[in-house]
């Protein structure tokens, strides 16, 4: 392994080394501050660790991992999501009692999962970080083991995505059987195949590994952990489930398409759009019968997978690509962002209640008479769920719709429209449940000074990027576009 | 520049009028009163520019004030800001029911006074942008925008089915602006083919010579859009409810400003984008507009509900402005925003009336009313000038509306536009018989009312003179936004030739 390589793997050496040392610190001085301290320190470093790799992109290390703009781009997405994660783990657990610390420990360890599923070039690695990330999230989702919801939660998520990993690595069994490799650039020809058996194993393995992919993502027919997963953990937990661990997930999943020339397999598109239909359609009308605000987001969530999707399914038409890419990262930026806020008020109004999250929506009646500012950062949240200008939100679904445009999607894009307005019902329920003049007898709300930062740098986020997205595009412009 | 410091000044004051409630109660609307003065300040300079000509397609166009500034330079998006003598007249009136609007809650608003004058702004200022912007982004920005604070302005301040009526508003707009959002990547990727650049500029993409299917296509996006907002039948069935449910000052702007915005975006971009398309559908959308005009006055008719008769005839009455628009002759433009500005003015003063009704009696049901003339005559008397304006009696603006579109009409269509003269008809049935049983008849109850003080007074006379004025003298009217409607007219039929002013 030359220097250079090993500079570019510096982020991941730091923070598996971090990890060692957040070991050690809990073991000696268990404190929770001490704890929370090293986490946003091995965050911050891991990241600044990614400067002097920007100057040696494109660089292999090893057959399996690869470092480009695409892979920063998204490694610092993580981290970000994750900092602001781990500021509101922090107000979420330090009222709940002893040994909270190994929490963030996990936290990093899926850290480290997610930056080298993002990296990945090999299905080794890919599986090496699923893995990683999976197994820290079972045990996230259970880590306060308060109620049986959790429990559930924990044991769904784990049986689940046992049984999608299972499906991912027999797809990548039959893949490698047809092409004799296993690392994502080396496939394209095999994507070439359009007759007999050759083409058999290739369809049938790629729709395997589209169904693992699914279950993580969430993406309908394969769901139905989702709300129950979201309603379950820890709302923080909830947050970087949403966020890092499907974004992640996405990211690989679009280098390993988009290199290997896979997704221009017809079936496979054919069979793409059928989900992304499905999962807008059944995100958004089941969350209409919801009345927990988490089972709300998740089913948005689902919904807004299946937006992705078309991003997702416009790289696999001719002339897409490019745009595609672009589409997905600033969609999955503002994503990001959104949710992390949603799950962030979420988990402000739930410090008042040990036992349960607050989900059900009356903890949020008049919400706007109690906590101005914090309706107001949930409310331009919801807002650029919905995709309503003024927020980042917005942008993303413009891209979207351009990127559909562009390939003609035009089913896609009328299913966009539908779901969107299904979408709106239940935004604006919650936003109307803040508005009620009724008087609540619930638990006041403390703003903590950790998430009421993280909460105001959100919210200035949304309204900035909505407003001005030019230096989001222009870094993603000059980043991600390197695998198409 | 001055557009920018029009829509800024309102944003501003929006914001400060909410924090201003934290200090006292009652200074929110002395913040708003003071914006909406300042904007208007801003606005009467505008009214003595200039004219610049610039290239419109193929003809020439006279705007007062041009602005651009890149804003998305990925996808040629900027903010450009142009006014014209339509545009100008539409910001004009805003600013001006904006005031109606202030005044009439000026001491109706009990809860969250700060955010309730943050919202009125805030709406203020999302449609006085979509009458300014000419980036068809920038345009779609304020067109969504504007729908927030309106949404809350219902959602909250409402009356008993708010809940309801809000949710209607928003997903009927939402939802139809979805569609053209999608018309207008669809034109600028169209447009991209051709010239193989990203670009949301009006001046850029009128003109274009599109296929003629396509082009159906991208204008029935806009066309829905605009037509949901007019509204027009069938798809006005979110006005009656919004309106009646929404506080009276939100009523106020939508039917005086917020409807125009349809009026206005199908003039201004569905037919000058795709003017052959429009044409194929022109037969079609006037139809709509008359059955508009006759549904809405029988419907008007058959109202207990004040608020509700009062929404009904504005279904009518903008029912004309399809008619004239979808006409498209030099009588029925002129006609048309006539027509938008005498409507402003007559059904945001009658919904003024209906608020103070209501405030004064806690009811807007017409059966629980009647003999109020005696209790109120200084209301009664000018709530018939405005039922009489409303119905189109000549001599006043409605009627130099209504009647230069039906003239116009009848060169291009007759059996149209008797259909829609039945609508003048039941006009002044329903609203004389509004009158009648409100403020007519034997006194129901005993009752201490308290008339129009001075303030609502002084801002119903403002709108009686501006209505009088059109009416008798609407020359300076016509004259300020012929060269808009003769460019936009040229830009469709080169062929013909501006037949030229009333005079």
């Amino acid at each position: 392994m030359s220097e250079q390589q090993l500079v570019a793997i510096l982020p991941h050496i730091l923070l598996s080394a971090a990890i060692l040392v957040q070991m050690m610190v809990i073991a000696f001085a268990r404190n929770l501050r001490t704890t929370i301290t090293v986490s946003i320190i091995a965050l911050i470093a891991t990241g600044l660790a990614f400067i002097p790799v920007y100057s040696l992109i494109p660089i292999n290390v090893t057959p399996l991992i690869i470092l480009d703009g695409y892979a920063i781009f998204y490694s610092g997405l993580i981290l970000m999501s994750t900092l602001a994660v781990t500021l509101m783990a922090y107000d979420y657990f330090k009222d709940r009692g002893e040994n909270q610390d190994e929490f963030f420990l996990l936290l990093l360890l899926a850290t480290l999962g997610a930056l080298v599923l993002v990296c990945s070039s090999h299905f080794a690695s890919f599986i090496l970080g699923l893995e990683l990330l999976g197994v820290s999230i079972y045990t996230m989702i259970s880590y306060p083991q308060k109620g049986l919801l959790t429990l559930e939660a924990a044991l769904k998520y784990l049986i689940l995505s046992g049984v999608s990993s299972t499906f991912l690595l027999f797809g990548a069994a039959l893949i490698y059987a047809i092409s004799g490799n296993l690392q994502f650039a080396e496939l394209a020809p095999v994507a070439l195949v359009t007759q007999g058996a050759g083409e058999l194993f290739l369809t049938a393995g790629s729709a395997l590994i589209f169904a693992g992919i699914m279950f993580k993502l969430s993406l309908t027919p394969f769901h139905m952990w989702t709300p129950d997963v979201y309603e379950g953990a820890p709302a923080p937990v909830t947050a970087f489930i949403a966020t890092v661990s499907k974004g992640a997930i996405f990211a690989v999943t679009l280098r390993l398409f988009s290199s290997s020339n896979l997704i221009e397999v017809p079936a496979i598109l054919t069979g793409l759009s059928v989900v992304a239909i499905l999962s807008m359609l059944v995100g958004n009308l089941l969350a209409l019968k919801q009345d927990n605000v988490k089972r709300i987001l998740a089913y948005s969530s689902i919904a807004h997978l299946g937006y992705l999707m078309v991003a997702f399914i416009a790289a696999g038409m001719i002339g897409g690509k490019v745009l595609a890419v672009e589409a997905s990262s600033y969609f999955l930026f503002a994503y990001f962002i959104t949710t992390l806020g949603a799950f962030g008020v979420v988990t402000i109004v739930s410090l008042g209640n040990q036992e349960m999250d607050a989900g059900d929506i009356s903890n949020y009646e008049g919400l706007f008479w109690r906590r101005p500012m914090l309706a107001i950062m949930f409310t331009l949240t919801l807002l650029s769920l919905a995709g309503i200008p003024l927020t980042v939100g917005f942008i993303g679904k413009f891209y979207i719709f351009t990127v559909g445009v562009t390939t003609m999607l035009w089913l896609l894009l009328s299913v966009v429209i539908i779901g969107s307005g299904i979408g709106l019902f239940y935004y604006l329920r919650i936003i109307f449940a803040m508005t009620k003049r009724t008087e609540v007898n619930a638990p006041e709300i403390k703003i903590p000074i950790a998430g009421g930062c993280v909460m105001a740098t959100i919210t200035l986020a949304t309204l900035f990027f909505g407003l001005y997205p030019t230096p989001i595009i222009n870094l993603i412009n000059s980043l991600v576009l390197s695998i198409t | 520049m001055q557009l920018i410091a029009i829509i800024s000044v309102l944003i501003i004051g929006g914001f400060l009028a909410w924090l201003a409630e934290g200090r006292n109660r009652d200074w929110p609307k002395w913040v708003s009163l003071f914006t909406i003065l300042l904007s208007g300040l801003l606005v009467i300079p505008l009214f003595s520019l200039e004219p610049i000509t610039l290239q419109l397609g193929a003809t020439s166009s006279q705007w007062l004030l041009i602005y651009e500034a890149p804003w998305i330079p990925r996808f040629g998006i900027s903010f450009l800001f142009a006014l014209d003598g339509l545009s100008l007249l539409m910001v004009a009136l805003t600013i001006f029911l904006g005031l109606v609007a202030l005044a009439s809650s000026w001491n109706e608003i009990e809860h969250q006074p700060g955010f309730f004058q943050f919202n009125l702004m805030w709406t203020l200022a999302g449609v006085t942008g979509v009458f300014v912007s000419l980036d068809l982004f920038l345009f779609f920005f304020f067109w969504e925008v504007m729908l927030i604070p309106m949404y809350f302005l219902i959602a909250i301040w409402g009356h008993e089915n708010k809940a309801y009526a809000s949710m209607k508003f928003f997903l009927f707009t939402q939802i139809s602006g979805l569609f053209m959002l999608l018309s207008i990547l669809a034109l600028v990727f169209a447009a991209k083919s051709m010239t193989g650049s990203f670009t949301f500029n009006y001046f850029d993409l009128v003109g274009l010579d599109l296929d003629a299917d396509i082009a159906w296509w991208l204008m029935l996006g806009f066309f829905i859009a605009f037509v949901v907002k007019l509204p027009g039948f069938p798809f006005h069935t979110w006005l009656p409810d919004a309106h009646t449910q929404a506080p009276t000052a939100a009523s106020v702007l939508l039917a005086g400003i917020l409807l125009k915005t349809g009026a206005y975006g199908l003039l201004r971009f569905t037919v000058p984008l795709f003017p052959q398309a429009a044409m194929e559908i022109a037969e079609m959308a006037m139809l709509l507009g008359a059955i508009g005009v006759v549904y809405g006055a029988v419907m008007a008719f058959a109202q207990d509900d004040f608020k509700r008769l009062i929404a009904y005839s504005s279904v009518s009455h903008m029912g004309f402005v399809l008619i004239g628009i979808f006409a498209w002759r030099e009588l029925t433009l002129q006609g048309s925003v006539m027509q938008m500005v005498a409507h402003g003015l007559s059904t945001a003063a009658l919904f003024m009336i209906a608020g103070a009704l209501q405030h004064r009696l806690h009811t807007r049901d017409l059966s629980e009313m009647g003999g109020l003339w005696k209790d109120m005559p200084r209301m009664g008397a000018i709530t018939l000038f405005f039922i009489i304006a409303s119905l189109g009696m000549p001599g006043l603006g409605n009627f130099v509306g209504e009647f230069l579109i039906l003239l116009g009409t009848f060169q291009v269509d007759v059996p149209i536009t008797v259909f829609a003269s039945l609508g003048l008809i039941v006009a002044a049935i329903y609203a004389l018989v509004a009158m009648q049983r409100a403020f007519q008849g034997a006194t129901i109850a005993d009752r201490n009312l308290k008339d129009f003080d001075a303030r609502e007074v002084g801002i119903m006379v403002l709108m009686m003179l501006g209505l009088v004025y059109l009416g008798i003298h609407p020359q300076p009217i016509f004259d300020m936004v012929e060269p808009s409607l003769k460019s936009l007219y040229l830009l469709t039929e080169p062929t013909h030739e501006w037949v030229g002013t009333l005079r």
